[in-house]
C-alpha cells in the first residue's frame, strides 16, 4: 500500500512513546496511545462532572446528554438482565464511554485511535471475558457446563455439539475484539487511502474529497455504533452468565 | 510460485468472504423495511434490533479483510 512519497495509509498506527520508560527487559513507555487514553479519560471525567455539576430538575444541554449516556446504558443494561442488571452498570458504563470516547477522539485529524489497535480491543475482551466466566462459575459452580448443552437434543448428538459450542464460546473475546478493531483499522486506513488521491488528481479532486467527507461521516455513526455493540453483547454475555447457565 | 504472487493472490481469495456480508446486510434490511412496512408504530425498537444486527454482520466481511491484510502484510 506504499504510494510513490514513501507514506503508507498504516503509518497513521505507529506507536511512538513520549516518555521511554523501561523495566529491565518491558518496554512500558508512556506512549502516544497512552496520552490519548489518559485524553479520553479526562474528556469522559469533564464531560459527566461537568453536566451534572447543575443537578438542575429541567436540564440544560450539557447535563441532558450526560443523563441521556447514562440513561441509554441503563435501558440497555435493564432491557437485556433485567433487574439483576444494575450491579454490572458500572463497568458496562465504563467500557461504553472508553471505547465510544476512543472512537471519536480517532477522528479529529492528526489524533490517534487507541481503539484500532488489536492489543487494546483484545485487553478489552478478554477482561470482560474472564470477568463473565468467573461469574458464571461464581454463580452456578461446575454445573455451569449445562450450558455447552444445547436444549432438547438427544445424548448421541452431545459428542458432536458439545465441543462446538466450547469453540464457539472461546471465540467470543476473539470475535469481540477484532469487530472493534477492524472496524476502526478500515474505517481509518480508507480514510487515509482517498485522502491521498484527492491531492493527486489536482483539479479533479473534489470528487474523492467529497466522498471523505461522506466516508467520515460514517466513521461517525460507526463509532457510536461499535461502542453500543460491544456494549450490548458485554451484557448478553452477562445475561448468558447469570440465566442460561 | 513467488512468495510475493502467491501473498497476492491468496489476499484477493480472502476478500471474496465479503460476498456473505454483502447478502447478509441486505437481508438484514430487508426484513427491517418488511417490518416497518407491516407495522409503522413499531420503527423504533425494530431499528435498534437492526443497527445490532447490522454491526454483527459487517464485523464478518471485516474478519475477511484483517484475513486478506494478514496474508498481505503478514
Amino acid at each position: 500500500m506504499a504510494q510513490a512519497g514513501g507514506h503508507s495509509p498504516l503509518e497513521q498506527f505507529r506507536i511512538e512513546p513520549i516518555v521511554p520508560i523501561h523495566l529491565g527487559k518491558f518496554d512500558v513507555s508512556f506512549t502516544n496511545s497512552s496520552l490519548v487514553m489518559v485524553i479520553a479519560l479526562l474528556l469522559i471525567t469533564a464531560f459527566l462532572l461537568l453536566g451534572m455539576r447543575r443537578q438542575a430538575l429541567v436540564p440544560g444541554p450539557l447535563q441532558s446528554m450526560a443523563e441521556i449516556a447514562y440513561e441509554f446504558v441503563a435501558n440497555l443494561l435493564r432491557d437485556t438482565i433485567g433487574n439483576e442488571g444494575k450491579r454490572y452498570f458500572p463497568i458496562v458504563f465504563t467500557i461504553f464511554m472508553f471505547v465510544l470516547f476512543g472512537n471519536l477522539i480517532g477522528l479529529v485529524p492528526f489524533s490517534f485511535t487507541f481503539t484500532s489497535h488489536i492489543i487494546v480491543t483484545f485487553a478489552l475482551a478478554i477482561a470482560v471475558f474472564i470477568g463473565v466466566t468467573i461469574l458464571a462459575i461464581a454463580r452456578h459452580g461446575w454445573r455451569f457446563a449445562k450450558f455447552f448443552v444445547p436444549p432438547g437434543v438427544s445424548v448421541a448428538l452431545w459428542p458432536l455439539l458439545i465441543p462446538i459450542e466450547i469453540i464457539s464460546y472461546l471465540s467470543r473475546p476473539i470475535s469481540l475484539s477484532v469487530r472493534l478493531f477492524a472496524n476502526m483499522l478500515a474505517g481509518h486506513t480508507l480514510l487515509k487511502v482517498f485522502a491521498g488521491f484527492v491531492f493527486a488528481l489536482g483539479f479533479a479532486g473534489f470528487v474523492p474529497l467529497g466522498f471523505v467527507v461522506a466516508l467520515s461521516g460514517l466513521e461517525f455513526l460507526i463509532a457510536f455504533l461499535q461502542a453500543y455493540v460491544f456494549a450490548i453483547l458485554t451484557c448478553l454475555y452477562i445475561n448468558d452468565a447469570l440465566h442460561l447457565h | 510460485m513467488e512468495l510475493a504472487a502467491a501473498k497476492v493472490i491468496g489476499a484477493g481469495l480472502a476478500v471474496i468472504g465479503v460476498l456473505g456480508s454483502g447478502i447478509g446486510i441486505g437481508t438484514i434490511f430487508a426484513a427491517f423495511i418488511t417490518a416497518v412496512g407491516r407495522n409503522p408504530a413499531a420503527r423504533g425498537d425494530v431499528f435498534t434490533m437492526t443497527m445490532l444486527g447490522f454491526a454483527l454482520v459487517e464485523a464478518i466481511a471485516l474478519y475477511a479483510l484483517v484475513i486478506a491484510l494478514v496474508i498481505l502484510f503478514g
